[in-house]
């Protein structure tokens, strides 16, 4: 559907411009992403240091930091999600209007880092929300949230608006709200989203793993 | 100013208060005093309120748990023998080794760091402990006489499961308010949520282990 890039510059040439819906629709949508204003831990310092003037988030559109979730369009879990405050976190996704991003930034947001083996601290985020783009590190620098930004970028420009691989809030069928997990006696319950979050099955995990 | 002078302190100006020393071998030697719980909120108020400790600072308050612990130890016994000796049959009496097991009941203890900022001196360590850990979990709060025990107290509640009795608002502060167990004590299982661990080891590994071999399994029922 898309035009060819030749053509295009060479009509552009010409003085005409030619895009398609599909093309402007994403152009805005990955221009504008405004962030939610929330932190968590010790990541949300270096989320901080990225909208300041040194690395100024702002050159992304993502520069207005919305203290409510309804005029949120990305969510950048920035931080450690304990058990506690882990049905907050999917409350305050559930209430943010599509269409909406997740970066998960840090070991933390990924998969609990150094807390993993705590009681109290929840082994990634991605176990109840879908994650649109992981951040390693600990915590990751103002550089790499810029990147995750221009991969995100690049994943909603690559979007299609019809057809498989269609945005969540232009599929009828997409699942919009997601389960918040209640406090149980002992875990949360459940203590992860099946739907979002199939166990992944490890094929080789060290010798044992390779034998079988 | 040592665990021994406060003790004689303590016990000329609140006799029968039950206060022992519980040595510290380790090079600080830093002894502290257990304290008897019935007796535990006159001698607290004695620590604070004294000219010449007024210890007027709480800077920690924490749990220990003591599970019961299996002791063996190796015991002589005497007990009658009997031998043939040039075919005369002999009672007599030998020390045996015999080898005992007992179990030593566990406890739950909390621990109280004070410092005196008036008189410039600390750490005195005071300690508390339960009678068992199971059901008769209770100590006296002290809360009523160093106010920064309160959340320290609950802490020490939502962690390690000792009631304090007479804290003004004790619930739990870490945990939510449903949750059952208490994850600072030693026999604490977490929930296993390890279904997925890339890089396990220890009892993880065994745990994913676990895990690997129960889902071969529903995969080779499946077929």
């Amino acid at each position: 559907m898309a035009v060819e890039e030749g053509l295009k510059i060479e009509l552009g040439k010409q003085g005409v411009f030619v895009t398609t819906i599909e093309e402007l629709y994403n152009w805005g949508r990955r221009s504008s992403i405004w962030p939610m204003q929330f932190g968590l831990a010790c990541c949300a310092i270096e989320m901080i240091a990225t909208t300041m003037a040194r690395y100024d988030l702002a050159r992304f559109g993502a520069e207005v930091f919305r203290p409510s979730p309804r005029q949120a369009d990305l969510m950048i879990i920035s931080g450690t999600v304990t058990k506690k405050m882990a049905p907050q976190v999917v409350r305050l996704y559930n209430q943010m209007a599509e269409p909406k991003y997740v970066i998960a930034m840090g070991a933390c947001a990924i998969s609990g880092g150094p807390f993993k083996q705590g009681y109290n601290v929840l082994k990634g985020i991605d176990r109840y929300i879908p994650v649109d783009v992981h951040i390693p590190g600990c915590p990751p620098r103002p550089e790499a949230l810029l990147h995750a930004f221009m991969t995100l970028q690049k994943k909603i420009d690559a979007q299609p608006l019809t057809g498989e691989g269609r945005p969540r809030f232009l599929d009828a069928q997409a699942q919009g709200e997601f389960p918040v997990p209640e406090f149980g006696e002992h875990d949360l319950e459940p203590s992860s989203n099946k739907g979002v979050w199939p166990v992944p099955v490890v094929i080789s995990a060290g010798t044992k793993g390779l034998r079988d | 100013m040592t665990a021994e002078g406060i003790k004689m302190m303590i016990d000329a100006a609140l006799p029968g208060s039950g206060v022992e020393i519980v040595t510290n071998p380790s090079v600080s030697g830093q002894h502290s005093l257990r304290l008897d719980p019935s007796h535990a909120v006159a001698v607290a108020k004695f620590l604070r309120d004294d000219e010449g400790l007024s210890l007027d600072f709480l800077s920690n308050a924490t749990g220990v748990d003591w599970p019961d612990k299996e002791i063996t130890e190796k015991v002589k016994v005497k007990r009658p023998v009997t031998k043939t000796v040039d075919g005369v049959e002999q009672t007599a009496e030998e020390t045996v080794e015999e080898t005992r097991k007992r179990v030593e009941p566990g406890c739950l203890e909390a621990v109280y760091h004070l410092y005196s900022v008036a008189r410039k001196h600390g750490p005195v360590v005071i300690r508390m402990r339960t009678v068992n850990r199971t059901d008769q979990v209770e100590l006296p709060s002290l809360t009523s006489v160093w106010r920064s025990a309160e959340f320290q107290e609950r802490e020490i509640f939502d962690l390690y499961g000792i009631v304090f009795k007479g804290h003004p608002d004790l619930r739990r502060l870490l945990m939510w308010d449903g949750f059952k167990d208490h994850p600072m004590r030693r026999d604490y299982v977490d929930p296993d949520d390890f279904e997925y661990e890339p890089t396990a080891h220890d009892e993880v590994l065994k745990r994913a282990e676990a895990h690997r071999a129960a889902s071969q399994e529903g995969r080779a029922a499946g077929q």
